[in-house]
């Protein structure tokens, strides 16, 4: 035992001390740290152009679940500058879990419209995710409402990922809103009804079960699109993307007649220790060269307006985004999920 | 730090025979049970912070619960359960009476062989299968190409994303944590005891069922154990197969809803029904003695011929093939012919592969040592109708691998906040400044983490050591004039070597694959293999994901392949 363990106990010394010095060097001037659960490799463009022209180290966690909680129990002793998520319900939760603090700047002002910030500063949306209708390429649909998804018509035929995923809640909880909660069940008990396969994995395998022949449709985030038919020629994305044609639905109802979008955002730490920083990395995400990068890179909408978008997600058309305030979409959420429990979407 | 001191086995006879006068008490020293009291505590801390969270919220989704969730979880947990551990127990139990009773072509090869899916996650696997199985992946284009179709649409074989699935790939996966305590045992069986049976008439099978296979029980219920809390307590290949057991409604009643409370109640529902799972399984058994402590002589196999040789072999390759080889050729194929789009492995794979390393060692050691500890001020010498303290605390320190470990990680968090705020306040009255976060801002939590989550593993394995150790042995260095703790050094530790090995390498392999715990308390700029091809798979590009989980199986496949040296060579 003993000769095998000293090694090692120093292996475990060296780790505590380089993470002591991580976290001490946090806190000193030209840093900003983001914890972000969006998957770094998104992020990773931004961050790099970001650092290259401030001259500002980004440190970076990756969390997955569990950011609220590890926030605060971080308390005030948390080296967390800017936290970042993805969907509208988490962006909130942040605010009401009290571990942001709310910023105010022109430069967010005025390139972010005011639906998609908080009115105090609290949260800012950096890019805008449409869910949208992945269809077999040669399939005659040119048109399609969310709620015709429950058309006896694609019994058999329609691939989605689990009801509870934030994506399918939020487009539920936009549901709700519009046609109430009982239509709304009804319309996911046809759903359900409809199912090729379980409502399980990513939006990604909408489009591989579609090629696989499971589907014939499904609803998925727009910006997989980008990826998949930008990626290489012969790679399996780009066969995956090559067999769907995408159609933006709307929503039925009449007040609204627009596309269900979700954001992604971020807001400012509260006990962040490089408050200026941390501004300055949310200013830089709006720019008109972050804004492209979102487009061209992540493929995702920019809030900004005016800033071009890449050229598969161009070919979809016009974006007319659903007029439904983001904060109706959140309020919804809770009951958005238990109605999937309800007619066991995901069993 | 040699073998047993010469001449001891023909001691252990007499001195059996004095200790039926001479009782020594078994506790010995009050620091080994303040140890594994601290540990012990240690353990129960997420648990308390849980329980603390779970008393603050309300118990109005009980309701919602009790009506659309739970009989569907309940039902789809149960059978997967019981799936998993049909195919766990008749895979781990016939492949090692298979190659402990029978000689055939490769069958030393296959010894070993058979535990290598240790070495992948059943994330990966699932992963892997559901891109092989996929109606455009390899097996189903060969099947459509030999009936001759030409499109999935005209002929598909079943999804295979259903509870079905999840049995394949978790059962297929898990049977090495039977193989491996169901082989040593096999391989320590008295011969004689066979050998008996057999010359009273009992054929070879009638063998099987009525001797070796009741004396084996108890490291079937071990094995077994293990692989369906890995199964319980399993999100990534559930969730992606789409199955909902109580462990997906926990995740979703806390993500989905952001109701960590709630969550947090159901959680340790479950925590109560596995404990007294636990407890009543040891229960059954607690009467139940072996004679496996005298000088072992292994059961030589008999030698097949022919067809049944052959025979033999293509069953016990089986279970590698579709639990190791299949996966990992498709990852190491799928790696060859991404590797130059991705030009070469890069350096943040790198990184991820010292972390894991580094963070793996570390785990293992803190692990093995508490292990160590509890099992040893938890031993008994005498059976004993009440439960000595140094046991309980055993029992306790078993409760992290009884926690999916999301949920340990979340328990985590307050603790590790209280400890970093009394290191603050201690710093800061000595030194003057404040320091930070310590625990939760370096590898330390995370160390910490491994080791509550992975300490069943390596107690059960010195407890089940321990046991094969007779008391006398101690007894003997007790009167002798020994101590405690010196026996343990001059006369356990040596006898332990081979139950210390095999868990630190479980240990090892399992923090190696680990990941919720490690998405949720590492450092910031610090990924581990396993969360940065979590983040790869999550972000939908494969390119660099299958060299990541190519990685993890083969910084896997060194500690599983030196496990088999160790534990299987007793008996060659």
């Amino acid at each position: 035992m003993k000769p095998s363990s000293r090694p090692a106990l120093a292996l475990l010394r060296g780790l505590a001390l380089a993470g002591l010095a991580a976290c001490g060097a946090a806190q000193a001037s030209g840093e900003v740290s983001l914890y972000t659960t969006r998957e770094p490799g998104l992020i990773q463009p931004l961050i790099e152009s970001f650092s290259k022209q401030s001259g500002i180290k980004v440190n970076t966690v990756f969390v997955k679940d569990g950011l609220i909680e590890r926030v605060k129990a971080e308390g005030d002793k948390s080296p967390a500058d800017v936290l970042m998520t993805v969907d509208i319900g988490n962006l909130l939760d942040l605010v009401e879990a009290g571990v942001t603090r709310p910023v105010r700047s022109a430069a967010l002002d005025s390139a972010i419209p005011a639906n998609l910030r908080g009115a105090d500063g609290g949260w800012y949306a950096l890019s805008l995710r449409d869910r949208v209708l992945y269809v077999e390429k040669d399939l005659d649909l040119e048109a399609f409402t969310y709620e015709s998804l429950a058309d006896p018509r694609w019994k058999g035929k329609v691939c989605i990922r689990s009801g509870q995923h934030p994506y399918n809640t939020a487009l539920i909880a936009a549901m709700i809103a519009h046609d109430g909660a009982e239509a709304t069940e009804k319309w996911l008990r046809g759903v359900k009804a409809n199912l090729a396969r379980k409502a399980a994995g990513g939006d990604r395998d909408v489009a591989r079960d579609i090629l696989g022949g499971i589907c014939d449709i499904g609803l998925a985030n727009a910006y997989y699109v980008g990826h998949m038919k930008n990626a290489q020629p012969g790679t399996d994305a780009r066969k995956w993307g090559d067999a769907i044609k995408v159609v933006r639905p709307t929503f039925a109802n009449e007040k609204s007649g627009g596309t269900h979008v979700n954001i992604s955002g971020a807001a400012v730490a509260r006990h962040a220790p490089n408050q200026d920083n941390a501004l300055k990395l949310l200013e830089y995400l709006v720019s008109d060269e972050a804004q492209s990068l979102y487009a061209r890179a992540n493929y995702e909408y920019p809030v900004k307006s005016g800033v071009k978008l890449d050229a598969v997600v161009e070919s979809f058309g016009p974006l007319k985004v659903d007029p439904l305030p983001l904060t109706e979409i959140a309020k919804h959420r809770k009951q958005a999920s238990e109605l999937v429990d309800k007619v066991g979407f995901d069993n | 730090m040699g073998g047993p001191p010469a001449g001891l086995p023909r001691m252990t006879s007499r001195v059996h025979a004095l200790s039926l006068r001479l009782p020594v008490r078994a506790e010995g020293g009050a620091g080994w049970l303040l140890a594994a009291t601290l540990i012990a505590l240690a353990v129960l801390a997420p648990v308390a912070a849980l329980a603390w969270a779970a008393s603050g919220g309300s118990l109005a989704h009980w309701s919602h619960l009790a009506e659309f969730v739970l009989p569907g979880a309940l039902a789809n947990t149960a059978l997967l359960l019981a799936g998993v551990g049909v195919v766990v127990t008749l895979l781990g139990t016939g492949a090692a009476w298979l190659v402990t009773a029978c000689d055939f072509p490769t069958r030393r090869t296959l010894t070993w062989a058979l535990l290598l899916p240790l070495a992948v996650p059943t994330y990966i696997v699932a992963f892997a299968y559901l891109d092989l199985l996929h109606p455009i992946g390899p097996v189903q284009g060969t099947i459509r190409a030999l009936l001759g179709y030409d499109s999935p649409r005209q002929f598909r074989l079943p999804d295979l994303r259903s509870l079905g699935g999840a049995v394949f790939v978790l059962g297929f996966v898990l049977y090495p944590y039977v193989y491996l305590s169901t082989r040593v045992m096999f391989m320590t069986q008295a011969a004689s005891l066979l050998e008996a049976a057999r010359t009273l008439g009992t054929g070879r099978l009638g063998v099987f069922w009525r001797v070796a296979l009741p004396l084996a029980r108890p490291a079937i219920a071990v094995g077994l154990s293990l692989a369906l809390l890995e199964t319980l307590n399993d999100i990534g290949a559930s969730e992606f197969l789409g199955v909902q057991t109580l462990t997906v409604s926990v995740y979703t009643t806390w993500v989905t809803r952001t109701d960590l409370a709630g969550a947090a109640q159901i959680a340790l529902t479950m925590l109560v029904f596995v404990v007294a799972l636990i407890l009543l399984e040891r229960h059954g058994r607690r009467r139940q003695r072996y004679a496996n402590a005298q000088r072992m002589r292994p059961m030589p196999p008999r030698r097949l011929g022919g067809g049944m040789a052959a025979l033999a072999a293509i069953l016990g390759w089986i279970p590698v093939v579709v639990g190791f080889g299949a996966p990992a050729l498709y990852l190491l194929a799928e790696t060859v012919k991404r590797l130059h789009r991705v030009g070469g492995v890069s350096d943040a794979l790198l990184a991820g592969a010292a972390n894991t390393l580094a963070i793996a060692t570390a785990a293992t050691v803190v692990t093995l040592a508490a292990g160590l500890a509890v099992a040893w001020a938890g031993r008994t010498l005498r059976e004993s109708s009440r439960l000595p303290a140094g046991r309980a605390c055993a029992r306790v320190a078993s409760l992290g691998y009884a926690l999916p470990g999301t949920v340990l990680a979340i328990g985590l968090l307050v603790p590790y906040a209280l400890l970093d705020d009394a290191l603050n306040t201690l710093w800061h009255a000595v030194a003057g400044v404040a320091p930070g976060l310590i625990v939760m801002g370096s590898g330390v939590g995370l160390v910490l983490a491994y080791a509550i989550r992975f300490l069943a593993i390596s107690t059960g394995a010195v407890e089940a050591g321990l046991a094969r150790v007779p008391a006398s042995l101690e007894q003997a260095s007790r009167l002798l004039g020994e101590s405690a703790s010196g026996t343990l050094r001059r006369v356990h530790l040596p006898l332990l070597r081979p139950a210390l090995a095999a868990a630190s390498l479980l240990v090892f392999v399992d923090a190696m694959k680990e990941l919720p715990a490690t998405l949720l308390l590492r450092p910031m700029n610090f990924d581990t293999l396993a969360t940065w091809l979590y983040a790869e798979a999550a972000r939908g590009t494969y390119e660099e994901g299958a060299v990541a989980a190519l990685a993890i199986v083969a910084a896997g496949l060194l500690p599983v392949i030196l496990l088999a040296r160790t534990q299987l060579k007793i008996g060659h």
